[in-house]
């Protein structure tokens, strides 16, 4: 596996930005040498699988807006990979109190500079922030 | 401004600053030097810590650790400085820039505009070095990539910026001082002989026995948490293993080449032999990928198959354990 001609070379999606990784490998002699990757499946099929995690936990979130179980802000979330702790940090609220502005009822309530901080984090208008995408 | 810098890629960020540093400062360390020397090697898994929703495991030593050991080891000074305020982060990194003095920094990865949109994930513990400034961009060597590139100063201050766990709140860092000459032997010795200590801790959770703590755990898991989480618990392991930066194995083909060097160095063949062991350990780790990766991929999995990777691990535990054993002996 090891050796220079068999560093793997699947298709992944480093192509997506024209580069490839180091790996290190030996040659003939059996001295180490470093050879460029282009990607390795089974990687590959890890980290598709963390992204479908990611895209269900998305399109559960979005479901959970619809049904007025929780406010866009925990869709958001979810859309930009984040979770309680990370969101916590950004906003630089304590959790609880991201946690209550998931509740519907309280996010309508919510000040003008909760929600531009809120839209901020996310990059995107307070409009947006209220109103999720129709479909993704 | 542009400074003089040559970019040389790495597999791992943090040994690929350092060892781009030391060259534009006249000295020239491998990348797997920096890995071994620093102590760089290791198996932790953090109990109740989720990152990514699955639990946390790392085959590395703990960002910044690598290059304060180095640099300890090897009688270089390192200025490291962190701010508060965006605004003052950037004039510090200016002003270096402009007393020709390329800085490593510590960034979050998730803003990273130049990776691929699935590995922006919010891991703080990304490092690159910044060489120069022309109008509002900065010159970026990211030791991961294979060319240099350029980031606006307004996306240089978000991933400076980036929050959550190990936030880097601007972090810049670079060396100050040096020996007359990289006295090497003394260096790696001391720093195969922490990472013997590490990973024979006599600890559940850390080097060969928190490997074994996982096989067990992964046993459980199809009937503690379901197939499904079980699965994403086993990519994330092979991500932490295989990811960008690791080299492969799990950082231990890296460290199979440090040990071939150090032998060179230390004029100790016994090295050699180990380097050789060393590399089919992480062969072992890689069939572990592959094992792993059949699993959720069918997403049929039965108990059996989870109990085979496991058994797997539990192997590579005590090779791993008999392995640092000889280590220690060695030198």
């Amino acid at each position: 596996m090891v050796k220079k001609e068999e560093v793997p070379q699947d298709k992944s999606v480093l192509e997506s930005k024209k580069f490839r990784e180091l790996t290190y490998a030996v040659d003939k002699n059996g001295d180490y040498i470093t050879e460029l990757s282009s990607g390795w499946d089974p990687k590959t099929i890890a980290l598709d699988n963390a992204i479908r995690e990611i895209e269900e936990r998305v399109s559960k979130a979005r479901q959970r807006v619809m049904n007025e179980e929780t406010s866009p802000i925990e869709y958001y979330m979810e859309l930009h990979k984040m979770d309680l702790p990370i969101l916590a940090s950004y906003a630089g609220f304590w959790k609880w109190r991201v946690k209550r502005h998931f509740k519907p009822s309280v996010f309508k309530k919510l000040k003008h500079k909760t929600l531009q901080k809120y839209a901020d984090i996310f990059d995107i208008s307070i409009d947006e922030l209220k109103n999720i995408p129709e479909k993704p | 401004m542009e400074i003089n810098f040559s970019h040389k890629q790495s597999a791992h960020c943090e040994n690929g600053v350092v060892s781009n540093l030391m060259r534009y400062n006249g000295f020239e360390v491998s990348e797997p030097m920096v890995f071994g020397i620093g102590s760089g090697l290791l198996f932790c898994y953090i109990p109740l810590l989720k990152v990514n929703h699955a639990p946390a495991i790392t085959y590395r030593a703990m960002p910044g650790y690598i290059f304060n050991r180095f640099a300890k080891r090897v009688g270089i000074k390192i200025k490291r400085e962190k701010f508060k305020n965006p605004k003052t982060a950037q004039a510090r990194l200016d002003e270096n820039l402009k007393n020709n003095n390329p800085v490593g920094l510590q960034v979050g990865v998730y803003n990273l505009v130049y990776f691929p949109d699935e590995y922006r994930f919010h891991f703080n513990a990304h490092n690159l070095v910044v060489y120069g400034k022309e109008g509002a961009n900065y010159l970026i060597s990211d030791p991961v990539m294979e060319e240099v590139t350029t980031l606006t100063e307004k996306q240089l201050e978000k991933v400076r910026f980036a929050k959550g766990a190990f936030a880097p709140k601007g972090h810049i860092y670079y060396p100050t001082a040096f020996p007359e000459t990289l006295e090497l032997k003394e260096a790696i010795k001391k720093g195969i002989r922490q990472t013997c200590r590490e990973m024979l801790a006599p600890v559940p959770v850390v080097g060969a026995k928190g490997i074994k703590t996982i096989s067990k755990l992964i046993r459980k898991w199809p009937k503690k948490v379901g197939v499904k989480k079980a699965n994403h618990y086993l990519g994330q392991i092979v991500r932490m293993q295989e990811e960008i930066g690791t080299g492969g194995g799990g950082f231990r083909y890296i460290y199979a080449a440090f040990l071939q060097e150090a032998s060179q160095v230390l004029e100790n063949e016994e090295l050699m032999e180990l380097s050789k062991e060393m590399t089919e350990i992480g062969d072992s780790w890689r069939d572990f990928a592959v094992e792993a990766s059949r699993i959720y991929r069918n997403r049929s999995a039965r108990t059996d198959a989870y109990n085979k990777v496991a058994d797997e691990l539990e192997d590579l535990s005590h090779r791993e354990a008999v392995f640092f054993k000889k280590l220690k002996k060695a030198i």
